[in-house]
């Protein structure tokens, strides 16, 4: 059995403990105690039926936790060894486990760490190793926000936004280490399209299918960024795009439109075009118009600029980012890339070396460095040049 | 033994090859890159290798200021101010590795394909105490 198919019935061995009266922060534990013992001895045997064996493995160490804890306090166990029988756990349980660890409580990092640890299945020392950061320090990340929803419980409802803001994140995260968290990311998105219906998360199904799809071309063997303009559309996966765009397709259907089936547009008409030549930018427009209405963020209004820029051409682009706030991240490469397209090549060079120096990763930076050595080069044969012409 | 290896942006004494990168040629620039790459990878196969990262030129100075107080903060930094690039910390069996490592990382090439002679800040990490001490 794979990681994956362990993983996958880990939300349920939590739900299966609480629904027998095990308090959310001991079951949780417990669940994770025997996803490691399984993680081990299912190397050399699965046993026939793994969601039983994980459960009646939780349930005794949740019962030795309890005794242990109960023994401190000086109290009667609640629980007897022999689980209730009847308890299973429902769709509503599955669900309300991924509202209570994204509870708006929650600090975006503690929702992520509880989420992939108690709704994905991974391992705190699989979550450490992919947000680079030691074990302890990610363990107690997880400890502490499981005090913070202690109390809330999983009766009351939540709020579905805010699951799919933490996966969403999830999914954003780069790669490194093990566990590839865009591809978790997309599977509990999956799963979470199958609890509950929403266009909203078949849109953010749809949108990370679709980025996922282009990933391999985004970067090259040696980590270096490779701008949309240029890469290889024959390594973008079509089976994915394909996937993407009936979801996306699906959904907008539904007449139920929000800021991600608005950005999975904006994906699907990139994943659409042939070559970058044949990228339809006034539609893209039109998406980015659209999605200013559920999301007016300056990200949003800066990408924007870049298709107006495309659309209407680069002065254009210019007059629309001129109402953006310069300090913002990112605002240099696209002034960078927006006055080279309007033959500004010595300040575009001196924009991209500028975004060099502000950029948030060492990618990015290695990128914008690279764009202004090219462009400083065309400069420089351009004078060379000029002084031939001269002689 | 451990040691930090500090790279800076400004504040180390100026570089043989003292050429921004902006204006190297861009297969320079890539050159570069990669042998930075190789040689922590070459580090990590050596069991030498224990952390690296860069650092972004932007920030600012904290201090407290007080109880009930938010912290104050002066930034951006001022022109004259040392700042470090990045750091590569390593696990060697002598100082003298120590040396040696940097000054082939010192080695990294720069403008006209030549090493850039950068100056690497060198410093040794205060350790545990051992057990043995006399």
């Amino acid at each position: 059995m794979d990681g994956v198919a362990l993983r996958e019935l880990v939300p349920k061995a939590l739900s299966v403990l609480v629904g027998r009266g095990a308090d959310f922060a001991t079951a949780e534990d417990a669940v994770q105690e025997a996803l490691i013992r399984a993680l081990s001895s299912w190397e050399r045997e699965t046993p026939s039926d793994p969601q039983g064996w994980l459960i009646t493995v939780a349930w005794r160490a949740f019962i030795d936790m309890a005794r242990s804890e109960a023994a401190r306090r000086d109290r009667e166990i609640r629980f007897g060894a022999d689980p209730p029988t009847g308890v299973s756990a429902s769709v509503d349980d599955s669900l309300r486990l991924y509202f209570l660890c994204a509870h708006p409580d929650l600090t975006p990092s503690s929702a992520v760490a509880l989420t992939l640890r108690a709704v994905g299945g991974l391992t705190t020392r699989q979550i450490a190793d992919a947000y680079l950061v030691p074990e302890t320090t990610m363990a107690q990340r997880i400890s502490r926000a499981k005090r913070t929803v202690a109390d809330v419980g999983l009766e009351r409802p939540g709020e579905v936004r805010t699951v799919m803001r933490v996966l969403y994140l999830v999914f954003n995260e780069g790669y490194s280490g093990d566990i590839d968290l865009a591809a978790e990311a997309i599977r509990l998105t999956r799963q979470l399209t199958t609890l509950t219906s929403d266009p909203e998360i078949d849109g953010l199904l749809a949108l990370m299918l679709l980025h996922h799809a282009r990933r391999t071309s985004r970067t090259r063997s040696d980590g270096a960024i490779v701008p949309l303009a240029e890469q290889d559309r024959a390594q973008w996966d079509t089976e994915l795009i394909a996937e993407g765009v009936a979801i996306l397709q699906a959904a907008l259907a539904r007449d139920g439109l929000g800021e991600y089936q608005a950005q999975a547009s904006i994906a699907a008409l990139h994943a659409d075009a042939q070559r970058f030549e044949d990228t339809d930018w006034v539609q893209i427009l039109e998406w980015y118009d659209e999605l200013l209405r559920f999301a007016d963020t300056p990200i949003v209004r800066l990408n924007r600029a870049v298709a107006i820029g495309e659309a209407d051409g680069a002065p254009a682009g210019l007059m629309a980012l001129a109402a953006i706030d310069p300090g913002l991240p990112r605002y240099d490469a696209v002034a960078a890339y927006l006055h080279e397209r309007n033959g500004e090549l010595e300040l575009a060079a001196r924009l991209y070396a500028s975004a060099a120096r502000k950029a948030p990763n060492a990618a990015e930076r290695d990128h914008q460095t690279r764009q202004a050595a090219r462009l400083n080069q065309v400069l420089r044969d351009k004078l060379v040049r000029r002084d031939d012409s001269l002689e | 033994m451990k040691y930090l290896l500090l790279k800076h942006y400004r504040g180390a004494p100026a570089p043989g090859n003292d050429v921004p990168m902006d204006q190297w040629a861009p297969g320079e620039v890539d050159d570069h890159i990669q042998f930075m790459r190789d040689f922590a990878a070459r580090l990590q196969q050596t069991g030498e290798f224990v952390g690296a990262e860069g650092v972004s030129p932007e920030g600012v100075w904290v201090r407290y200021d007080g109880e009930g107080r938010p912290p104050v903060t002066d930034g951006p930094f001022a022109e004259t101010k040392d700042l470090i690039a990045g750091w590569m910390l390593i696990d060697v069996d002598s100082y003298e590795r120590a040396i040696e490592l940097a000054g082939e990382l010192s080695s990294a090439p720069g403008a006209g394909g030549e090493p850039i002679h950068e100056w690497l800040e060198v410093r040794p990490i205060l350790a545990m105490p051992p057990s043995v001490n006399e």
